[in-house]
């Protein structure tokens, strides 16, 4: 028999104190793990879905002149002097340090072309790129390759064309695969073709006239991103798209803050609980303390058994805490998001973290009742002698 | 020299109009191997003198020396070694943890050193066996009788093979039969050679003793020395509490 040996009988025997114990560990574990789960699912839920908006860095030609246009509104003719953008730089994007970031990268080469004697804008597009970059386009018909067309719904019908249809545009035949649903950007007015075909439409072989990109940037600063791509590209002028990156970030730092928050609340309240309950079972056995010291138990052993018993029921509120309170997530999550396909998944560092800061908050709690029983004097505690 | 010294004992509770003077300045020597009875009417400071004696109540004034060792010179957790190399100590009230077997009680002043658990759990059944219970190792103290817990604590005093056995009216809770087998083992401990020193007002228990300390009033006022079924009776040894009762 050893001190664990005591430690372990003693809450073996004092069951309802110990199960009294572990209950205010394991809601405060519980509540904890819950609400980091909970957060960290809707984060990932709230990230994927923000990273769904398309494209948060944009790369256009640089210019010395200010933009002409406002709203949607062109107040003045396209005289720009901008430098040229080419693919083969573009390329180079998948060699920078974020690169594991960048989720799509779609170059857009833009003219203008006739058709049925109206004046279109023609953009030719990665139609790959486009799904992570444009993933609100719900196109009725199919992608086009080749010679092949999507419309804006505008476009469509102002065009008088519909899919399947076939027209002539600078010299090309070009066939309608389908139609984008109305989206209530400038896309509606647009006509797309694959990039190459635009190109070669336009004559901008190797080049394009702009590029957009999906950066992941849950755990990256984005400015970080535009600078190393600003490098690669330097004729292209990048900008991030800071509305969309700083709604991420505060949307991600309420949440924190409020986890934090709530998370030191339930802390104290756990401690306070430990405290007092250890405090109580210190009392009730100062006569057993008695004993052990009159027999030869130094005070470091006492504080050991107390603390053993903190540690031993507070490993297993952590354990239980942590299943507890990804339950309590699964549970919960319909009613914060809408997702279906959102789940909570074992996360070890959360489990061990969960572990570990229940036998910390258990130890920490128990450290002055330990104090305490060590400090009794053995002949107060046993009055018999 | 002497193997137990006390040396003008004084103890004082509290302070002013609230001041107990519980032990008023005992002296005594015991030699190895003795058995001697401490004899007092309640609050006569014997059971204050025993804890003294146990390295459990730092003496407001005077030495307390074991084996040439200045116990309270000790540090506290010295004094803890020394109880657990030195002592057995039997409580009137028993004092055995209700949660543990009688064998895991037994066990306890085994806790502390280094042994494997079979040396510890064998040296417990020897003792529990010495006191005649070797067959109720694996019972609980609510399970036997007020006679058994007695042994069981005597076992749990002699199970790491202490030179000094401190008593504390070990037969007050006992019926007269259960008093005179209890008697009866810790005579049989004490021809092994321990040393006991055992606190009672029993007169018959006492009897059991080869000398008898009297207490009175926080003083050592007498002394009565058996061998065998003679007595010699010496009274007033202690000049320093005859002089101060004067």
């Amino acid at each position: 028999m050893n001190l664990k040996d005591i430690a372990f009988l003693n809450l073996r025997r004092r069951k309802a104190k110990a199960a009294f114990l572990l209950a205010g560990l394991l809601i405060g574990v519980t509540t904890v793990v819950a609400l980091m789960s909970l957060v960290e699912t809707m984060r990932e839920d709230i990230t994927d879905k923000l990273d769904k908006f398309g494209a948060n860095i944009l790369i256009v030609p640089k210019t010395e002149n200010l933009s002409l246009t406002y709203g949607g509104l062109s107040l003045g003719g396209v005289s720009f002097e901008m430098e040229e953008i080419y693919e083969s730089q573009l390329e180079k994007i998948s060699t920078i340090r974020n690169a594991a970031n960048v989720a799509a990268l779609g170059p857009v080469a833009l003219g203008v072309v006739e058709i049925n004697e109206k004046k279109v804008l023609l953009s030719g597009m990665d139609f790959e790129a486009t799904r992570t970059l444009k993933p609100w386009w719900k196109i009725q018909g199919d992608m086009p390759e080749g010679d092949q067309v999507i419309l804006g719904a505008e476009a469509a019908l102002s065009l008088g064309l519909d899919v399947g249809d076939t027209f002539t545009a600078s010299g090309r035949d070009l066939t309608v695969t389908g139609i984008i649903e109305a989206t209530g950007s400038q896309d509606d007015q647009l006509i797309f073709t694959p990039l190459a075909t635009a190109q070669s439409m336009l004559g901008m072989e190797g080049r394009v006239s702009m590029a957009e990109v999906a950066a992941l940037c849950k755990d990256c600063p984005i400015e970080e991103m535009v600078r190393q791509i600003s490098e690669i590209v330097p004729s292209g002028k990048v900008m991030g798209i800071q509305s969309v990156v700083k709604g991420r970030m505060e949307t991600l730092a309420h949440f924190q803050r409020l986890t934090l928050g709530v998370s030191a609340v339930v802390i104290l309240v756990g401690s306070l609980v430990v405290l007092v309950t250890m405090m109580g079972s210190v009392r009730e056995r100062t006569r057993e303390i008695g004993i052990f010291r009159a027999i030869g138990f130094r005070r470091s052993h006492i504080i050991r058994i107390v603390l053993l018993e903190a540690a031993i029921v507070s490993a297993l509120a952590g354990l239980l805490g942590y299943i507890g309170g990804i339950g309590t997530t699964a549970a919960a999550l319909p009613f914060f998001t809408e997702s279906a396909d959102i789940a909570v998944h074992f996360d070890p560092v959360l489990a061990g973290g969960a572990i570990i800061m229940s036998i910390l908050l258990g130890l920490t709690a128990s450290t002055y009742p330990a104090l305490l029983a060590a400090k009794l004097d053995p002949n107060e505690a046993l009055r018999a002698l | 020299m002497s193997y137990i010294k006390a040396e003008n004992l004084v103890k004082h509770y509290g302070t002013g109009d609230g001041l107990v003077e519980a032990v008023r300045g005992i002296s005594f020597e015991i030699e190895e191997g003795e058995f001697v009875a401490v004899m007092g009417e309640s609050g006569s400071g014997k059971s204050t003198l025993l804890s003294m004696m146990g390295a459990l109540n730092t003496p407001t004034e005077g030495n307390f020396l074991v084996d040439d060792i200045e116990i309270y010179n000790l540090s506290r957790d010295q004094r803890a070694d020394f109880r657990r190399e030195f002592l057995g100590f039997v409580f009137q009230s028993f004092n055995l943890i209700p949660y543990l077997t009688l064998a895991e009680n037994v066990m306890l002043p085994l806790v502390t050193i280094k042994a494997r658990s079979k040396t510890k759990k064998a040296m417990a059944e020897e003792a529990l066996d010495r006191v005649g219970l070797g067959d109720m190792v694996d019972r609980l103290p609510s399970q036997i009788s007020g006679g058994e817990q007695e042994r069981v604590a005597v076992a749990r005093a002699i199970v790491n093979n202490p030179p000094i056995l401190l008593a504390d009216e070990p037969t007050g809770n006992l019926d007269s039969k259960t008093s005179g087998d209890l008697m009866g083992l810790l005579k049989n401990l004490n021809a092994e050679g321990m040393t006991i020193i055992m606190v009672t007002h029993s007169e018959e228990s006492a009897r059991t003793a080869r000398r008898i300390l009297k207490i009175e009033d926080g003083y050592l006022t007498d002394e009565e020395r058996l061998i065998g079924e003679a007595a010699s009776v010496r009274s007033g040894k202690n000049p320093v509490a005859v002089d101060k009762s004067a």
